[in-house]
């Protein structure tokens, strides 16, 4: 009763609190139509289509008093929130599809930021206090019991996706419409979508090279197959066979999480490319020349395999550690030999992995951008296409707009063809209890068919990262292999001056603008993503599958796909942020959204409903609950998410490199930028570095994480052995493609 | 020294309705708890008393009709808001505070001050016995420890119900009896009004004021303990709690709720409890069954099909044209062999007609 009280009183509030703020963070700030806030703009009768929000807004103070049971409350409140958010949305839009100058507009709604701003910070309080009015209305209707903090969290995360997730996609897909001359034409549309550069199968009957959507697809696939079976091999060996050093192999699934995609890219040239060391040892043993037969699909095979193996992996030893050894035991007692328990019992139960597994590896296929761009020579994918219609000379938005509803449409075609496979069937081994009995091992063929694959690939892996760190001290790879130190001089030399310290490398500013971009984000993903989990997890409510669909659909949409969203929808009014850190900042919020949303999926599940329950029936309210049972209970989650979603930003390319600016640039575009220039040496060197600061924070975690105080008993379910999930793909550690 | 006291109220259900999608979870049911008397919800798993416990508690929220809590109308009101508390069945202990901070967790949201808080949750402890463990992590205690720590952590706040959800399903046999003898008597002592959901009839029987048995989201039978065992309301109830066995029988006439019965050559007089002539059903309980030797007056003829000896009393299985009966005798010493002839003997306050 108190709370709901304190939550009442704090109602109207909300409603003032455009005036307040506005007065609070300028003091005595001018009168200048810039700056000012909406209300005195309309006091000096200027821009009178905002007073109608104002008047809103003082609505609720009309329900002050009244108690929440009161049959008039929720309906009010919920008439105010709805009317405000569309009036919102459409002086927003209307204002721009009208055609006022572009500057006059953001004269208009600019309020407090002199950086090229839509709607302001004071826009922004008035959308999320009209927001909060609706989800109170509801609430007060008694949806969810009448829980404001749930409702609100909802109508939260909702909204959040529908503005930076939905509404991008949707003015994308509106832009592939529109011609050069700015007019809607399908015609052209259609004819951009169809196109032979596309869709031409020329490389079948001889020609010289196959449409770009072909080779994609022809690449996610078999990048998809070969990594699923490359991570059951690994998993095998180190789940079935006795295999004494699993903490090595456990290791490799720490690489894609801490090497930029393109890092490989870049490997694979060092050691196979024209003047790779592979290449030049052949050439000079055995007499057999120099091609360039790495550039095109074999290369980016071997690099995207490399890149997403250990995503599969990672993926694949929690299922086949999920099987339960019981029914394996089952199965032998029931004269069944290891074989034929393997091939019956063990393979089928561990469909949905696979399905996940592949899944993985295909959407990151299809989003990988950087390797391509390195290593795909004459061999073009929609991804790098994307980046050139919209960078090259051609600055071609709807051709970069059909491109990316090309990808969209085959990540999001292998998402759902996922979902409607693994659809109905439950492939849960085991409830809550804890399942004593030992895996078998593999019969002994199998067995050593799996050690050479996985023998093999880990020896390869490693020469790839020694390459790597040996080929940033190398002068000139392939012209001259003696060492030096330029490059890491030349990226990250220090000096003194008069100043202080002086960040004299090249290589400097982007770095700091990572670190500090990867920082700020992290906790916002985080938070989004373990607030969506709780909903998630411990929430009933109506079209909760469409919510859950709706917050997953981000990890299948490509990062190049969000990015040339993001540019076409953000660049315009009402919300103009392209050009500014805060674009990044969003951008790696919602790519990483689903990792913090698994993870905290993942770790809540395995906390006991009944001690969120039993907080509530103590009179707690579901926030205070959540604060003082939840959030301490998944401690180690939060870090987790905290630390993969600043991780995950730090290695992140696709996305980002349609959104940096000469401000704002970030150490992965800045490499890529070294590699057109063939600065091989520093483009390595810096990955060098950054692989190294990412180890540190991983290892940093790691030791925080292990010492943990609480007792075992009651939260430390993870011992009890479930197969992953059907519903939707295990989170996507590896870097954004 | 503070002490724990009662805020016991009553308990109403007007017409309650419980729909998960197309799925009725509980039907209809209307019910009324007394203040201060501690009643089970009894049912086999899935018939509903679970989600009526958490209906209750403000944990599920009804579909259709109104609940109250002495005389206010909770119906729409979230389990915060709710002067009830609750014991689950895992304890729900929260893993990361200790015994002391557990028990204070719900005062601290109920605005006493931080040296109130500190002796309510003393008082509480003490009342379960725990007072010396208070610095314990809920990890370092034995099974029925955690469980009475969960007691006391819903007693301090003085609920007006206080609500368990199968409290005793995660211990061991013996210690089972003993717990349940403490729970008794807490409610008792202090006047609680207690909400009680198990699947264990014995459990039921030995607690309750009343017990009210659930059958598929509906009220089977709602009564005081012995009500339920002699005189089940029909066929589920009977074989519900305790065994029972269901034979088909004729009421002959009725006169001033005297029936008179036959079955097949066995004749016997039983209460009517209100029905008329025709077919009917009748219930026995095993123990009240007599053997004799065939040809007995008034018997119904068998042959023994199976004799176990189980140490304190035997089983025995009967065939007889009724179908098969199941006997329970304390003659240990009886000389009874599969194979014998014997004749079933009614003793007059065995038998009840049931509806079917």
């Amino acid at each position: 009763m108190l709370v709901g009280w304190a939550g009442f009183a704090v109602l109207p509030w909300y409603g003032l609190d455009r005036g307040l703020f506005s007065a609070w963070m300028l003091g005595g700030y001018p009168l200048k139509a810039s700056t000012a806030p909406a209300l005195f703009l309309n006091l000096q009768g200027l821009k009178l289509w905002l007073a109608p929000m104002g008047v809103l807004l003082l609505l609720p103070l009309a329900l002050w008093g009244r108690r929440k049971s009161d049959p008039l409350f929720g309906p009010a409140l919920i008439a105010i929130g709805a009317a405000g958010l569309a009036w919102l949305a459409l002086q927003g839009f209307g204002i721009g599809l009208r055609g006022f100058q572009w500057d006059w507009l953001t004269a208009l709604f600019g309020e407090l930021d002199d950086r090229q701003f839509g709607m302001g910070w004071g826009a922004l309080l008035v959308a999320g206090s009209f927001l909060f009015l609706l989800t109170l209305g509801i609430a007060a209707r008694g949806a969810i019991g009448g829980d404001e903090f749930v409702v609100g969290s909802i109508g939260f995360v909702i909204a959040v996706v529908a503005v930076f997730i939905f509404m991008p996609i949707l003015q994308m897909l509106a832009s592939a419409l529109i011609d050069q001359d700015g007019n809607y034409s399908l015609s052209i549309f259609l004819s951009k979508l169809f196109s032979a550069r596309l869709w031409s199968l020329d490389c079948v009957t001889g020609g010289s090279r196959c449409g770009v959507a072909w080779n994609s697809l022809v690449l996610a696939v078999l990048v998809g197959v070969l990594t699923t079976l490359l991570g059951l091999v690994f998993a095998l060996v180190l789940t079935r066979t006795g295999f004494r050093y699993g903490r090595v192999l456990r290791a490799l699934t720490v690489l894609p999480i801490i090497t930029p995609p393109f890092v490989i890219g870049l490997a694979i040239i060092l050691l196979f490319g024209l003047s790779g060391a592979v290449t030049q040892t052949l050439d000079s043993v055995f007499g057999l020349p120099a091609s360039r037969w790495v550039y095109g699909l074999p290369g980016l095979l071997i690099a995207q395999l490399l890149a997403f193996t250990p995503i599969a992996f990672l993926v694949l030893i929690g299922v086949v550690e999920g099987v339960s050894p019981s029914m394996e035991e089952a199965s032998q007692t029931l004269r069944a030999d290891r074989w034929q328990t393997f091939w019956n019992v063990t393979l089928p139960l561990m469909r949905p992995g696979l399905a996940n597994a592949f899944l993985l590896g295909f959407i990151e296929s299809m989003a990988d951008f950087g390797n391509p761009l390195v290593l795909g020579g004459n061999f073009d994918v929609l991804s790098t296409e994307i980046f050139f219609a919209i960078v090259g000379a051609q600055y071609d938005q709807a051709q970069a707009a059909v491109l990316a509803i090309v990808l969209l449409f085959f990540t999001l075609g292998a998402f759902w063809a996922q979902r409607f496979w693994l659809g109905r069937k439950s492939y849960t081994t085991v409830s809550g209890k804890g399942d004593s009995g030992v895996h078998p091992h593999l019969p002994d063929g199998l067995k050593f068919g799996v050690y050479a694959v996985a023998g093999f690939w880990t020896l390869f892996t490693l020469v790839v990262y020694a390459t790597i760190f040996y080929g940033s001290f190398v002068t000139l790879w392939g012209v001259d292999f003696s060492l030096t130190l330029s490059h890491y001089v030349k990226a990250f030399a220090v000096g003194w001056n008069e100043f202080g310290i002086h960040w004299r490398g090249a290589a400097w500013s982007s770095f700091f603008t990572t670190l500090q971009i990867a920082l700020v984000s992290a906790l916002p993903t985080a938070a989004i993503g373990l607030l969506t989990a709780y909903l998630l997890v411990r929430q009933r409510f109506a079209g909760k599958n469409a919510f859950e669909f709706g917050t997953m659909l981000s990890f299948a949409i490509p990062g190049t796909v969000i990015g040339v969203s993001y540019v076409i929808a953000f660049n315009v009014p009402p919300i103009e942020l392209t050009g500014t850190g805060i674009i990044l900042v969003v951008s790696f919020i919602f790519r990483n959204m689903p990792v913090g949303v698994r993870a905290g999926v993942a770790s809540m599940s395995q906390i006991d409903k009944s001690l969120d329950e039993s907080s509530l029936t103590l009179g707690a309210s579901s926030w205070q609950s959540f604060r003082t049972v939840i959030l301490p209970l998944l401690r180690p989650a939060i870090l987790a998410a905290l630390v993969y979603s600043f991780v995950r930003a730090m290695t992140a390319i696709s996305a980002i490199i349609f959104l940096v600016s000469a401000r704002y640039d970030m150490s992965t575009s800045y490499i890529v930028a070294r590699v057109e220039n063939n600065e091989y040496g520093i483009a390595i060197a810096y990955s060098t570095v950054l692989i190294a600061v990412m180890l540190a924070v991983i290892g940093i975690m790691q030791l925080v994480v292990g010492t943990r105080r609480i007792g075992r008993r009651g939260i430390d379910l993870s011992q009890s052995r479930t197969n992953v999930s059907a519903s939707g793909p295990a989170p996507a550690m590896g870097a954004g493609g | 020294m503070t002490r724990i006291r009662s805020n016991a109220a009553s308990v109403t259900f007007d017409r309650v309705t419980k729909k998960y999608g197309a799925f009725t979870a509980v039907k209809e049911m209307s019910l009324q708890i007394e203040a201060g008397k501690l009643v089970t919800l009894l049912g086999p798993s899935g018939c509903g008393k679970t989600t009526t416990l958490r209906m209750i508690a403000g944990l599920e929220m009804a579909s259709g009709g109104r609940i109250l809590i002495g005389d206010t109308d909770v119906t729409r009101l979230p389990a915060t808001d709710r002067d009830v508390s609750m014991v689950f069945q895992s304890y729900a202990l929260f893993p990361h505070m200790t015994v002391d901070e557990n028990v204070e967790y719900g005062l601290r949201f109920s605005g006493f001050d931080k040296k109130e808080v500190l002796s309510r949750a003393r008082a509480g402890l003490d009342l379960v016995g725990l007072a010396a463990l208070g610095k314990r992590l809920p990890s370092e205690l034995s099974g029925g420890q955690q469980q009475r720590v969960a007691v006391a952590r819903a007693l301090v706040l003085e609920p007006q119900v206080l609500l368990f959800d199968e409290p005793l399903s995660n211990l061991d046999a013996k210690l089972r009896r003993h717990v349940r003898e403490e729970i008794r008597d807490l409610q008792q002592s202090l006047g609680l009004t207690v909400v009680y959901v198990t699947h264990d009839q014995e459990e039921a029987l030995a607690v309750s004021d009343r017990i009210i048995v659930m059958s598929e989201g509906e009220v089977a039978q709602d009564g005081a303990p012995r009500d339920l065992y002699d005189a089940p309301a029909n066929a589920f109830v009977a074989d519900f709690i305790g065994e029972a066995n269901i034979l088909d029988c004729d009421v002959v006439s009725v006169a001033k709720d005297v029936a008179t019965v036959t079955l097949g050559p066995v004749n016997l007089k039983l209460p009517a409890r209100g029905r008329g002539e025709g077919p009917a059903k009748l219930a026995v309980r095993p123990n009240r069954l007599e053997i004799h030797a065939q040809g007995t007056a008034n018997t119904l003829p068998g042959t023994l099909a199976k004799v176990t000896y189980v140490g304190s009393h035997l089983e025995l299985m009967v065939d007889t044209e009724r179908g098969a009966l199941f006997a329970v005798t304390g003659d240990v010493d009886a000389e009874l062999a599969p194979g014998a002839a014997v004749g079933i003997g009614f003793p007059p306050r065995g038998p009840v007609l049931i509806n079917g």
